[in-house]
């Protein structure tokens, strides 16, 4: 039997008032948060610890240990923020999660703060999606109206001040350190460690960054526990995700599901791959994780599993190409971004991603040459590990993974453009009329 | 240190010493110490761009990437803080080491352009050295460079050619963390990243010539010295700044007997590794219009006479008038020369008629110099002020008046040191120690500091607690007693800080009415013996006191001195009726480097020479001895000292005339033990206090401006601040002032842009002290702390 | 043209959320961008004079940042998303229909000063990929056609509505809301099927994420 769909932060997406303070409320929003105010912070971080909730951000780090980081009692101010910068390519699981069910961000941070004893918080959200931003920020001003956010929340004594800031394009802030650096008013370069966020972090103070599906997870464990949240997913990768299905299938788009599901299921409840096609190559989560091939589409989507077959499971936002598209092409692509999003601090990333991108465009065009593919995985090998933040370890991903299963179409490409030899047309999701 | 050479053998570490192991030799470090500095102990250099010792490490241009014995990647060493029993492993003895830095040598030089035989850079460049040591022989880029518009500049001096450059962040890094001075940033992102200005704000710091020393390639060049010359072909000489008391050790590089650029020194207890930047490019006035032959005033006229002439004619004229010459020192003359003309003046001419303030002076600083300056030993220290929990400045704005202080206090300010100045308002400089100012009218300091807020006061009393109090407190009465005063009842060290690099010294070697060299009273018998001894004279023959500052000014202008000899002065320092005043003598004799307002009224004109000629000795702000040596040895332009002992053989007198025997002198005198002329508190002087309907003024010399030893590079003198008049905004009102403003003095007026600060007490008005457009000595006829009157600017009156 | 004195007051406004002023520097940009159309020196300089910095500290972070332009951006800004997965599935078509179409380039305007056509990086929309973008509003699913039709609508001044988001306004308005997040359409329909494509199965289904 196939692992079954379980909506829970999707939940009630199809309720048009859900972003409204009384939608999310008529479906049990806020409970959690009444019943954390009457828990001592302590407890809420170790039952976040025991359901084994994992980062949805990309690196599947354990929350709860992130949480028990900070310093307690240190006289300091502590901070929560949370990184909506979602631009990973292939990521697109957290900008719905604002747009349909703010509240479940919102609450979570109000939880979270609670735990960690901040009094202030932040969601970072890219600058690009106004929507997304009015959305939170409505939630939040509701929120504020409510007295769910404010001072002596609740009665409980808990104070907590909720600020909505807009980024304005830059994917490296995302890694968190550069998100720091951007909410402080700076250029979004990564910071040296140590020392780590949760010692120094926003105004050199204790900080907690999570992902927003991360925080959108809290409520639900808190209001549901520790039980019901590992009834989901394995032992190293408990509970359940917000999958977003894009590419050649049939049906892109959102499927909540546990951990564990695998990607040949995930195919089926998207409707299988467009007609006439196949897979050809897949991601589990985002341009920054290695590609996978049809042989890998039966294996648990799991952090752990994913590791074993030398990929990860990333923000677990699949995209699947079909056999129309050309891997040099979509390298090329990605490469250029990395090379676009660069921050241009250290020299392996920013130069190397210039150089392997100009390489790479030559190929595109048919112009490479056979000892061009060894010179590229050489400087792949000269970014990976010894760049500054994990950008250049990502620029350094998609093309070592491609040569392992379509060395053939880089050396056709030392003749043949990608063009020839893929009609990019036929990559299209649309066809004849609709393309003019 | 301790070293060993077996691999983790048991060594004996001083318990705060940690153990690591770099390249299998152990190496005892103290807690904290970064991999790369570990490895620099041992010897072993590790590539290295972004890293530099004064600035935060960044880590950024990965070129330092080394082994950790147990941490699977590579890591950088110049970020790596060492825990022990670590093991480092170097290039040396790691492939995974030595493989990431050839990777980042190939990455690094991939955009960068070839063009090593016309850069500044080449012959001295890290990255063409390193290159060599860990690069490729050959490269494997193919594509087109990145390209950037040829030089743009960053400001009138420095230039940028983008494309040498790194991204190794130490120039902006150093102008916001050293400077203070955050106007040169990266700009943009990725690859295009580059190192710029705002559109319409250059880098505007004193200190930015130090961007070019630090800059690991050849990104960052001056126009003073752009395609000047090639590193290997010049001979470098170390030397110490002549331009102010701060005491930088400098470098002096000349090629063929032009100086063709100076650079900073590295001297940790004093400048670190930076300067300012008249230090670094205010030299070329050393190699232009100089004064090459003796003049003579015949017929109303100086012409040009030969040295035996000269050095007859000015003797005969200074023997004529003997006891009634005034000696005028001046502020630049090495501890040496200085010591020769007091002993000229007191031996040869058996005058104590000498004085080496060439500036606005009292008879209060002269007993505060006397008493608590002559002759000390070091009291504060640079180190000092980076330790003290409080600085307390006092008429002394060290931006502008001592720039190496300024840094060391603004690095102080950054771990904790709490900075205070008494004055009308807060400086930029004051702005960036994060200082607070303790408001105070020019002139009325001392009623301010007999009353400071208890909290500053309290502060001042904490163990380390430094006054530091600058030369322009002479011109406010009281000012000085109070600082005397508030440092007893404290217990805060106190330390002076004159402007002019030659000022300690020659207040040390003598060249003070009443003060002999080493501080000994004049009036002193034993002072006096040992003295007369050295000089081979009776005790009978020294002279009594003589006068100095107002009261021989006074002597000279009622006719009671006939003669005087000059040594460089810089007139614009002085009252403008001080140098008029020399006029009416019978006979003046200057001794210069270049014609100025003292050889336009001169009798004789002896050249001299200038620091980069002669060897000699400054002493710093600290007491601190700058000793530095000839740059040019066969210079032909003798010393002052070598000039005056030629006046001194003319009247059959011998005095040593040389460094070397000068110093001998000074060796044998020693320290002086004895009693010490005691301190003389001031009153204040009331009549100062009367500010009805006017305002006061405050002025001092900002760092670049028309001073005479900044002449020649038209460059630096583009980067000087625009003459402006601050005042507060409620000052302004007061008096109707908008854009402009016309300040009014006894001497005329000037009209200026009025910039308005919010953080300046009313009743002041502030004005540059020897600007373009307003040079206050000569424009107003009166200077710091005293009543001018301001107005709005008249059309067309423009100064 | 100068900042004016109410969008300066706006700027102290947003630099009052936060602990730190300078931490409004973002916001407070694209406040300047939402008055000038693009980042001038005279919006740097205001950024700079409220917050005190240097006008080099605000001119590095302006020109980090993608969404900062150095051009006036006019009426509409228009983004295609070209990354890989748009890109391949048509997003390539999209951008040179709309080349074409506008007469505009990669960040710059169309010579009427209507569109400004840049080509994006991924927009976190790939489940509805070919994605443009117009004044940042979602524009999901787009073809060639469809694409041209959104300018054609704009450009006889037609209301057009976002597929996730409100009807487009103009370029200021969106840089306004960057700053001011509260625009008062909070209620524009976010949600569409693609977004329920899994929970739709489950409803029919009967799949449940467990109790309620
Ligand atoms: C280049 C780069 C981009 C990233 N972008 C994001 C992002 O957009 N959203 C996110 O949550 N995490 C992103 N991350 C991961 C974060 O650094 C961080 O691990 C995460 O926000 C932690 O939250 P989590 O523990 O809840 O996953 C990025 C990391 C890197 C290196
Ligand atoms: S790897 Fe280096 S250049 Fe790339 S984003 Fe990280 S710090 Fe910046
Ligand atoms: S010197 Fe270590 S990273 Fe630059």
């Amino acid at each position: 039997m196939s692992t079954p769909l379980t909506p829970v932060i999707t939940e009630f997406w199809d309720r048009p008032d859900l972003y409204t303070l009384d939608g999310y409320r008529a479906v049990g929003g806020y409970r959690a948060l009444e019943r954390a105010l009457t828990m001592d912070p302590d407890d809420i971080i170790a039952q976040v610890k025991d359901s084994g909730l994992r980062g949805r951000g990309g690196a599947g780090f354990p929350t709860g240990m992130k949480w028990g980081f900070v310093p307690q009692g240190d006289g300091k101010p502590h901070y929560l923020v949370v990184n909506a910068d979602e631009s990973e390519p292939g990521a697109c699981k957290d900008i719905p999660i604002m747009m349909a069910n703010p509240h479940a961000l919102v609450e979570g941070v109000i939880i979270a703060s609670y735990a960690i004893r901040a009094n202030h918080a932040f969601i970072y959200i890219r600058g690009e999606v106004p929507n997304a931003i009015r959305k939170v920020e409505f939630a939040v001003k509701q929120a504020k109206e409510a007295g769910l956010i404010g001072s002596n929340i609740q009665g409980s004594g808990f104070d907590l001040d909720v600020v909505v800031h807009s980024g304005a394009g830059a994917y490296i802030c995302g890694e968190e350190t550069a998100l720091l650096d951007s909410l402080e008013g700076y250029r979004g370069q990564p910071r040296l460690k140590p020392p780590f966020p949760a010692v120094a972090g926003l105004y050199a103070s204790p900080t907690v960054i999570n992902n927003v599906e991360t925080i959108a997870n809290v409520p639900y464990i808190v209001d549901r526990g520790v039980e019901w949240f590992r009834g989901f997913g394995t032992e190293k990768s408990p509970g359940f995700k917000v999958f977003a299905v894009s590419g050649h299938v049939k049906r892109p788009g959102i499927y909540e599901a546990p951990l564990g599901i695998t990607m040949r299921e995930l195919l089926d409840y998207a409707g299988g791959m467009r007609d006439g096609s196949e897979v050809k190559f897949w991601i589990p989560g985002g341009s920054s994780v290695p590609m996978l091939t049809p042989e890998h589409l039966d294996l648990p989507l799991t952090y752990e599993s994913m590791a074993e077959a030398g990929t990860m499971l990333g923000t677990g936002t699949p995209m699947v190409f079909d056999q129309t598209t050309s891997v040099v092409k979509a390298v090329t692509r990605w490469l250029e971004f990395y090379k676009h999003e660069s921050c241009g601090k250290c020299t392996p990333c920013r130069e190397g991603t210039y150089w392997i991108t100009g390489v790479l465009e030559k190929f595109e065009h048919g112009h490479g040459q056979e000892q061009e593919m060894e010179t590229l995985t050489s400087l792949c090998s000269q970014i990976s590990g010894r760049s500054f933040c994990a950008l250049g370890d990502a620029a350094a991903t998609p093309y070592p993974a491609a040569m392992k299963y379509f060395r053939d179409e880089f050396l056709a490409a030392t003749h043949t453009s990608a063009d020839e030899q893929f009609d990019p047309v036929a990559s299209y999701v649309f066809a004849g009329a609709a393309a003019r | 240190m301790t070293i060993t050479n077996e691999p983790g053998a048991d060594v004996a570490v001083p318990s705060e010493l940690i153990t690591v192991i770099v390249d299998g030799v152990a190496i005892g470090v103290p807690k904290g110490t970064l991999a790369i500095r570990a490895a620099e102990m041992l010897g072993i250099e590790i590539p290295r761009f972004c890293d530099h010792p004064l600035l935060d490490p960044v880590a950024a241009c990965r070129a330092c990437l080394v082994e950790i014995e147990g941490v699977p990647k590579p890591q950088p060493a110049c970020a790596q803080v060492v825990s022990d029993g670590m093991q480092i492993k170097t290039q040396f003895s790691s492939d995974v080491a030595r493989e990431a830095q050839e990777g980042v040598m190939e990455f690094l030089l991939l955009n960068h352009p070839l063009d090593c035989p016309v850069c500044d850079k080449g012959g001295e460049c890290p990255l063409q050295n390193q290159a060599m040591s860990v690069g490729r022989p050959e490269s494997r880029f193919t594509l087109d460079k990145r390209e950037f518009e040829k030089p743009i500049n960053v400001s009138a001096q420095i230039l940028l050619d983008r494309e040498r450059c790194v991204s190794c962040a130490r120039c902006t890094r150093f102008a916001d963390q050293i400077a203070g001075d955050p106007m040169l940033e990266l700009l943009e992102r990725g690859a295009q990243q580059q190192v710029g200005t705002a559109d319409d704000e250059p880098f505007d710091s004193y200190f930015s010539g130090n961007t070019i020393q630090i800059c690991p390639v050849g990104a960052l060049t001056s126009a003073t010295y752009r395609f000047r010359a090639r590193p290997f072909d010049l001979v470098s000489v170390p030397t110490a700044c002549e331009h102010c008391a701060s005491g930088c050790s400098l470098r002096t590089d000349y090629r063929r007997s032009t100086i063709t650029r100076r650079l900073a020194w590295d001297d940790p207890e004093v400048n670190e590794e930076w300067n300012c930047d008249k230090g670094r490019f205010a030299f070329p006035y050393m190699q232009q219009g100089r004064l090459e032959w003796p003049l003579i005033r015949e017929d109303g006229e100086l012409r040009t006479a030969s040295w035996p002439e000269a050095i007859d004619v000015a003797a005969r004229g200074l023997q004529a008038a003997g006891k009634d010459t005034a000696v005028l020192v001046g502020g630049r003359s090495t501890v040496e020369d200085a010591y020769a003309y007091q002993r000229f003046a007191r031996a040869v001419l058996g005058t104590d008629n000498i004085d080496f303030r060439a500036r606005a002076n009292s008879a209060e600083e002269h007993s505060f110099l006397a008493s608590r300056v002559a002759g000390t030993p070091v009291q504060v220290e640079y180190s000092d002020l980076e330790s003290a929990p409080t600085v307390l400045l006092v008429s002394f704005e060290p931006e502008d008046e001592s720039p190496i202080v300024f840094l060391r206090l603004r690095k102080a300010s950054r771990t904790g040191t709490r900075v205070y100045s008494v004055g009308s308002g807060t400086t930029r400089g004051l702005e960036k120690m994060a200082g607070t100012c303790i408001p105070a009218l020019p002139g009325r300091e001392a009623d301010v500091l007999a009353s400071l807020p208890a909290d500053v006061r309290d502060a001042l009393a904490e163990p380390g607690a430094v006054i530091m109090v600058g030369e322009r407190a002479a011109a406010s009465s009281g000012t000085l007693t109070a600082v005397v005063e508030l440092a007893e009842s404290t217990g805060a060290a106190l330390a002076w800080v004159p402007r002019r690099a030659g000022e300690r010294g020659a207040l040390d070697a003598g060249a003070l009415a009443g003060v002999l060299p080493g501080g000994r009273p004049l009036t002193d018998a034993i002072a006096r013996n040992s003295i007369a001894q050295a000089w081979g004279l009776a005790e009978s023959d020294l002279p009594r006191p003589g006068l100095s500052g107002v009261e021989l000014h006074d002597a000279i202008t009622e006719g009671r001195i006939s003669a005087a000899l000059v040594g460089g002065v810089e007139p614009a320092d002085y009252p403008l009726d001080a140098v008029e005043a020399l006029g009416d003598l019978d006979f003046v004799v200057s001794l210069e480097n270049h014609h100025s307002a003292v050889t336009e009224l001169a009798d004789v004109v002896l050249p001299v020479a200038v620091v980069s000629e002669k060897s000699g000795t400054f002493v710093d702000w600290e007491g601190r001895p700058r000793p530095f040596g000839q740059v040019f040895r066969d210079a032909m332009m003798g010393s002052d000292a070598y000039v005056l002992g030629m006046l001194a053989s003319a009247l059959d007198r011998a005095q040593p005339s040389t460094v070397t025997d000068i110093r001998a002198e000074l060796g044998r005198l020693g320290p002086w033990t004895g009693s010490r002329i005691p301190f003389e508190p001031a009153r204040v002087d009331s009549a100062q206090a009367d500010t009805t309907g006017e305002v006061r003024l405050d002025s001092w010399r900002l760092l670049l401006d028309l001073g005479v030893m900044q002449e020649g590079d038209p460059h630096l003198a583009a980067t000087a601040r625009p003459t402006v008049a601050r005042m507060s905004p409620g000052t302004a009102q007061r008096f109707a002032i908008g854009t402009h403003v016309r300040i009014e003095g006894p001497g005329g007026f000037v009209q200026l842009p009025v910039e308005l600060d919010e953080s300046m007490i009313d009743g002041v008005v502030w004005t540059p002290m020897n600007s373009e457009g307003c040079r206050v000595y000569r424009d107003l006829g009166v200077g710091y702390g005293h009543a001018v009157s301001i107005a709005p600017a008249t059309e067309g009156g423009s100064a | 043209m100068p900042i004016s004195d109410s969008t300066r007051e706006q700027m102290r406004e947003i630099a009052a959320r936060y602990p730190s002023a300078r931490s409004a520097l973002l916001p407070m940009l694209h406040l300047a961008q939402s008055e000038e159309d693009e980042i001038t020196t005279d919006g740097i300089n205001a950024c700079a004079e409220v917050l005190d910095i240097t006008p080099a500290e605000v001119t590095a972070v302006a020109t980090f940042y993608t969404m900062y332009k150095r051009e006036r951006v006019g009426k509409h800004h228009i983004g295609v998303c070209t990354n890989t997965l748009c890109g391949l599935l048509g997003g390539d078509a999209v951008w040179d229909s709309l080349v074409e179409a506008t007469g505009a380039g990669h960040n710059t305007a169309s010579p009427d000063g209507e569109f400004f056509l840049e080509r994006i990086e991924c927009q976190a929309a790939c489940t509805h990929a070919p994605v443009m973008t117009v004044d940042w509003e979602f524009m999901d699913d787009v073809t060639p056609g469809s694409a041209v039709e959104v300018i054609e609508s704009l450009r006889r001044g037609e209301s057009v509505q976002a597929t996730r988001g409100p009807a487009i306004r103009d370029f200021q308005a969106t840089e306004r809301t960057l700053a001011f997040p509260d625009d008062g359409l909070a209620d524009a329909p976010s949600v569409d099927d693609k977004m329920l494509a899994g929970l739709q199965i489950a409803k029919e289904r009967g799949m449940t994420g467990g109790n309620a």
